[in-house]
């Protein structure tokens, strides 16, 4: 996909639409500038389709209206702004941190989410307490929307375990390094949720690259023949490590769905506010049993697939400029000063405490003990396995037979 | 006493039907469970009686099978997932052995998937490619799944309940060729738990190890032996992951001899790993190599030569007396 293939395109339905009523903008908190203006539409590339683009920030941060899509922000006040500006500015700061980390040495690895915060904060801010989050391994903005400590995403990177949270604690499930697995797990949780007879929804977050997978597809299918309460939300952010999406789709992502029987929606995944005003239109289709949904925030990663990749090798710097243009976090800045809804003690005190995120962070990480060896015999099964009891017993014996205290715990023998 | 009499089908279906009655949380899910009742009938009724919620007539998608299932297990359901047959579980293989393996160490045992996955396997039944193989060690690999093969009714009445009562993921092989194979089921008996091996005949010559489709086959080698003087101990393994290890080292240093048989080709299969094991815990007490009788290092051939790939009671009985002949 060029540059200008991936240009935010003209919101159809936001320019094509009417005013938006007076009481929905007041209750917004906000007042509809104007509506986008009308770009000439750029052609996708190998579709030759003309997607439309849900947006209601533009990248100047200028409030467009959308009929259908005002009413799910319509009760977004100036507070839940700055919050979701919070939420964004606090995620960068802690992926920036963990960026700088394992340049250090103290992550192994790291999957920068750097780009990608408007569509992680928006669908993850739309998400209730009891809805469950099926995360890749890049979601930690959607972590951070779920209350999970940050910190927690950072163990197995650090290599000291493959996971390492309680996904009840907060329904976020641990992050699915297999591109696409996630997908199925969501949807079976959803048919369960169904089978419960509950309201709740699952989020199913997936990258573009995935779409081409296997489960994916299967993942669709359960989905749609159940009618399962499930929001896949692709997040397309141009790059499956270095492939373009081209190389995974020659059609839209989002009409993907249409082949399946549920809606797509192509959402400007840098407009935190559109991101969220999708995702719960997709997340109330699903609670009120209109079934699946598949939204594409239309995104970009600005930085390295991991720490490990070099994106200079297959991709233009041009093209990062001219998403830099669109950045999340400045734009909804720009509409908050705008509108008011922030004074420079507001951002400042967010530097400040986002300054601390980073410390505790640093400090955390580097204070993370690596596990004791015995631990590699740990939650493998839950009802145990004679094999691995054997085999934690020999690993003891050898262990215990380079100790130098005369009294060893582990076998309650004198070590010669 | 409730003692009846029922194939190995039948009292799988019986066990699943138990299963369902006793937890709202079980649910059968796969291709043509439902109103089919299974390709072999196993799940006969089940959704007629408990319907299409609790029975689930899934998509031809073997992945898809698998990563709902545990999708299911981790909303707090106990998922049984039928795989039609043995050589159509890979598609779902990734997610076996990535995911369903693997999330309850990921999650430091925070949270459990007690997923069972029903595989009718093995060969004999005249079947075209990719309905007859034993692709048991594969699975026996990978930590965090357990690994079972009843032989008969009893044990596929039991070891079915107490699978899908395991907080583990279990995979649960099924032999195909005998489900039509009748024998009694104590429905009120306390069974043996669900990894320990049985005896199933005593003997003081020689021992036969054997799990799933091959322990009818060593029982009638046994019997056919005795004819000839030999006394041949069989056990059956039941348990593929973990094994029970002891029992067959007991058996082996009563009988000093001991010989693997499996249907899966021999070669990395579990007949080297229970030798290795053996050899290492009785090397004093053998007074013959461990020798192991199996599948070739081929593919399932085509079913007119299945028999010659099989092992049957003289190839059996052939390495009897080359363990002998030490």
């Amino acid at each position: 996909m060029t540059v200008e293939s991936t240009a935010a395109r003209t919101p159809r339905r936001a320019s094509s639409g009417g005013k938006r009523t007076s009481a929905s903008a007041k209750s917004a908190g906000a007042s509809a500038k104007k509506s986008a203006s009308a770009k000439k539409p750029a052609k996708d590339a190998g579709a030759g389709a003309q997607p439309e683009l849900v947006q209601l920030l533009t990248p100047e941060g200028e409030r467009v209206e959308s009929p259908e899509y005002d009413k799910y922000v319509a009760d977004v006040t100036p507070e839940d702004l700055r919050v979701l500006y919070r939420d964004m500015v606090m995620t960068r700061r802690f992926d920036a941190e963990a960026v700088t980390l394992q340049r250090q040495g103290e992550l192994g690895l790291w999957p920068s989410l750097l780009g990608q915060e408007a569509a992680q904060v928006g669908s993850g801010r739309a998400t209730r307490e009891d809805d469950y989050v099926f995360p890749t391994y890049r979601e930690h903005g959607v972590a951070w929307c779920r209350g999970v400590d940050p910190t927690l995403l950072l163990g197995m990177f650090r290599g000291v375990n493959n996971g390492g949270w309680d996904p009840n604690s907060n329904n976020f499930h641990l992050y699915t390094i297999v591109i696409g697995s996630q997908t199925l797990h969501a949807t079976g949780y959803a048919m369960g949720i169904a089978k419960d007879g509950a309201d709740s929804a699952v989020v199913a977050y997936l990258g573009d690259g995935a779409t081409s997978q296997g489960d994916v597809a299967e993942a669709f299918t359960f989905a749609a023949v159940y009618n399962s309460p499930v929001v896949f939300f692709c997040q397309n952010n141009q790059w499956a490590i270095s492939e373009p999406t081209e190389k995974q789709s020659r059609v839209p992502l989002y009409q993907r769905a249409q082949g399946y029987g549920f809606p797509g929606v192509r959402v400007d995944g840098n407009d935190v506010l559109a991101c969220l005003a999708v995702s719960k239109w997709a997340l109330e289709r699903a609670r009120t049993g209109e079934g699946p949904s598949l939204v594409e925030a239309f995104t970009y990663r600005m930085g390295a697939h991991t720490t490990s990749d070099d994106p200079s090798r297959y991709r233009r710097d041009e093209e990062r400029e001219a998403w830099e243009a669109k950045d999340p976090i400045k734009r909804l800045r720009a509409y908050l000063e705008a509108e008011g809804h922030a004074d420079e003690a507001f951002f400042a005190e967010l530097d400040a405490e986002s300054e601390t995120l980073g410390k505790r962070v640093r400090e955390v990480v580097r204070s993370m003990p690596d596990p004791e060896p015995m631990s590699i015999f740990e939650n493998i099964y839950a009802d145990g396995h004679a094999l691995v009891d054997e085999e934690r017993a020999e690993f003891a014996a050898y262990q215990a037979s380079f100790a130098d205290a005369p009294a060893d715990a582990a076998t309650g023998g004198e070590v010669k | 006493m409730a003692v009846k009499k029922l194939p190995v089908a039948k009292a799988i279906n019986e066990s699943l039907r138990t299963a369902l009655e006793a937890d709202p949380k079980v649910v059968v899910m796969g291709e043509d469970v439902g109103k089919l009742g299974g390709v072999f009938r196993v799940t006969d009724g089940l959704q007629k009686d408990f319907g299409d919620d609790r029975v689930i007539d899934t998509p031809l998608a073997e992945s898809g099978i698998i990563g709902t299932a545990i999708g299911l297990a981790l909303r707090g359901y106990r998922p049984v997932a039928e795989i039609q047959f043995d050589g159509f579980v890979f598609p779902a293989y990734d997610q076996i052995v990535t995911q369903l393996a693997k999330m309850y160490a990921r999650s430091l045992g925070k949270i459990k998937v007690p997923v069972v996955i029903r595989i009718p396997y093995g060969g004999g039944i005249g079947a075209v490619e990719h309905h007859s193989e034993s692709p048991e060690a594969l699975f026996a690999h990978v930590a965090g799944l357990k690994v079972v093969s009843p032989s008969n009714s009893s044990d596929a009445y039991w070891m079915l309940q107490q699978a899908i009562q395991s907080d583990d993921p279990v995979i649960f092989f099924e032999p195909k060729r005998r489900y039509w194979e009748k024998g009694e089921v104590n429905t009120d008996a306390i069974p043996d738990p669900l990894h320990k091996a049985s005896v199933a005949r005593e003997g003081t010559d020689a021992t036969l190890v054997a799990y799933g489709p091959m322990v009818r086959t060593c029982l009638e080698a046994a019997a056919a032996a005795a004819e000839e003087g030999k006394s041949l101990e069989v056990v059956d393994l039941r348990s593929i992951s973990p094994i029970d290890f002891d029992t067959v080292q007991a058996s082996a240093e009563k009988t000093g001899r001991l010989i693997v048989v499996h249907e899966a080709p021999v070669f990395f299969g579990a007949g080297a790993e229970i030798a290795a094991r053996i050899t290492e815990r009785s090397f004093y007490h053998l007074e013959a190599p461990v020798l192991r009788v199996g599948g070739f290092h081929s593919p399932y051939p085509p079913a007119r030569v299945e028999e010659d790939y099989l092992p049957g009671l003289d190839r059996v009985l052939d390495a009897v007396d080359r363990s002998l002949a030490y």
